[in-house]
């Protein structure tokens, strides 16, 4: 009874852990990456009896340091309550999302089998949409209780723009449902382990390619970052709904932003990209499709799932980074019209496109 | 036990709070937290799917809508309280308490004991099951109601310009 307590309570702190730790790496990838995509050095000041490292010491101590130091400002005619609730309410949805993403198959230790994902509901998905639901809270109550003109807009544009979002990406995940036949996420990530055509695994990504380009579209929309950073809006809104947010606060915002970065990645790799799965590794090691079978012990099999999860997360991270430096900002009507007209249509038809090839086939 | 009675006693503290709070937005605020709460509770009672739902739907989907229309139209003090309006919710109140108290004295018991031991109660499948075999009809008059009142705000929308 203790043990599986202490069990189920050290994967809750693990992956507490990691969300938290790589939402702060991010901030440096963030700096840095921009830096060498415009072909600029990037942070580079501060430094440690002259070590640097990069900018990491620049982006993971000095930056966090200054911030946590920082007067906290309220403005005098806000909400002082709902002000300082406001970035929890933010940060809270993309650090308890990850509860239910599997990092890794079962893994045995001795006579016990411990299920590598905190909560193994079988609604996973559904909770995934309804944490996601909560997280437009501490935008439209930061934006409204700073009692500003440009949160204020801010706020009212970001939960416009969630709103619509969240439905295209639930729609986009449908197919996804019905080519595996359910909720868990586990389940989802130990079907894709299987071969078609005996070569080619099972992913997501090959059954539902439109699904994924709609998933991985809403999901950036939802970071309200570039392109769809309208909330943010920094050449209109100044910073639209965080901008009376200052110090610790502001980086609860900040942090939240890369947390949900990490956590879309987490959610594209489970659905689409065969989670922790590994190639033809089954759980006694490679069996390859020319006949060729590579034996690996228990221990071995799970640290390489394990590790294949974190390098495709990583990708994607990389990736919506990317994407962030290199795309030019959509106009708000844009936007509106991207999610309403073209990705809800998109998704719906290819639910029923999905729903036609599944009873023909 | 004492589980449920921090969680009931909580929901109802912000319940209350609901009702007692001058400000629009905390009253949402605190309507939120409330639908949270009772969505915790149904976890606790093994209801996991109806408990994501009620977060999905009710806290996730309709109290934003509230908030945004508490945000667009803003109303800075609430109008005083007439003597008509606070005799009707009194005498609402108490016709809904008169409705309350003879079930919850005229029942048995709660049903005490598990559900079916193969953890397959509230789960998905079974809720689908049910939903499209037995409620199918209930199932699609709701829908249809929906998409009249869609249509609906689409016509007055239209009108307006």
């Amino acid at each position: 009874m203790m043990i599986d307590l202490g069990i189920i309570a050290a994967k809750a702190l693990l992956v507490l852990f990691m969300v938290l730790n790589l939402a702060g790496i991010l901030g440096w990838i963030e700096r840095k990456g921009s830096a060498l995509i415009q072909d600029r050095i990037g942070a580079n000041r501060a430094s440690i009896f002259g070590f640097a490292g990069m900018g990491l010491v620049n982006t993971l101590i000095a930056d966090p340091i200054k911030l946590l130091t920082k007067e906290d400002f309220i403005p005098p005619k806000g909400d002082r309550l709902l002000h300082t609730l406001a970035p929890c309410m933010a940060f809270f949805p993309p650090l308890v999302t990850f509860a239910v993403i599997p990092f890794g198959d079962v893994l045995m230790l001795g006579e016990r089998a411990i299920n590598l994902q905190v909560a193994n509901l079988n609604v996973g998905i559904l909770y995934i949409f309804s944490m996601a639901s909560l997280s437009v809270y501490g935008i439209v109550i930061g934006a409204w209780a700073s009692n500003n003109k440009f949160s204020l807009l801010g706020g009212v544009r970001g939960s416009a723009q969630m709103i619509s979002y969240e439905i295209a990406m639930g729609l986009s995940v449908m197919g996804i449902l019905m080519v595996y036949g359910t909720l868990e996420l586990q389940e989802i990530a130990r079907a894709q382990g299987e071969l078609l055509w005996s070569w080619l695994p099972a992913w997501g990504i090959f059954f539902q390619p439109v699904a994924f380009l709609l998933f991985f579209t809403a999901a950036v929309a939802e970071t309200k970052r570039i392109p769809f950073d309208l909330p943010e809006a920094e050449s209109e809104l100044v910073a639209g709904y965080h901008v009376e947010y200052s110090g610790g606060k502001f980086l609860m915002f900040f942090a939240g932003e890369f947390a949900e970065i990490v956590t879309a990645s987490g959610l594209i790799t489970t659905l689409f990209f065969g989670g922790w799965q590994v190639p033809f590794l089954m759980r006694d090691g490679f069996h390859f499709p020319w006949g060729a079978t590579l034996f690996l012990p228990h221990l071995a099999v799970v640290l390489l799932q394990v590790g294949a999860f974190t390098v495709k997360v990583l990708f994607f991270c990389w990736l919506q980074i990317l994407l962030r430096w290199s795309l030019p900002r959509f106009r708000y009507d844009q936007v509106m019209r991207l999610g309403w007209k073209m990705l809800l249509p998109l998704a719906l038809l290819n639910v029923m496109a999905t729903a036609i090839l599944i009873i023909a086939w | 036990m004492i589980f449920f009675l921090i969680l009931a006693g909580l929901s109802v503290a912000f319940s209350l709070l609901v009702v007692f709070q001058r400000n629009v937005v905390h009253s949402a605020m605190a309507l939120v937290a409330t639908l949270f709460l009772i969505a915790v509770l149904f976890l606790t009672l093994d209801a996991v799917m109806v408990g994501i739902l009620q977060i999905l739907v009710y806290a996730g989907a309709i109290m934003v809508l509230f908030l945004f229309v508490i945000m667009l139209l803003n109303p800075e003090v609430l109008e005083g309280r007439s003597v008509v309006w606070w005799v009707l919710g009194s005498l609402a109140a108490l016709l809904l308490l008169f409705e309350f108290v003879p079930l919850l004295t005229g029942t048995a018991g709660p049903v005490s004991g598990p559900g079916p031991a193969d953890g397959s109660f509230g789960s998905p499948e079974m809720l689908a099951q049910s939903l499209f075999s037995d409620f199918v009809l209930p199932f699609e008059v709701a829908s249809v109601l929906l998409l009249v009142a869609i249509i609906g705000a689409v016509v007055l929308a239209k009108r307006e310009s």
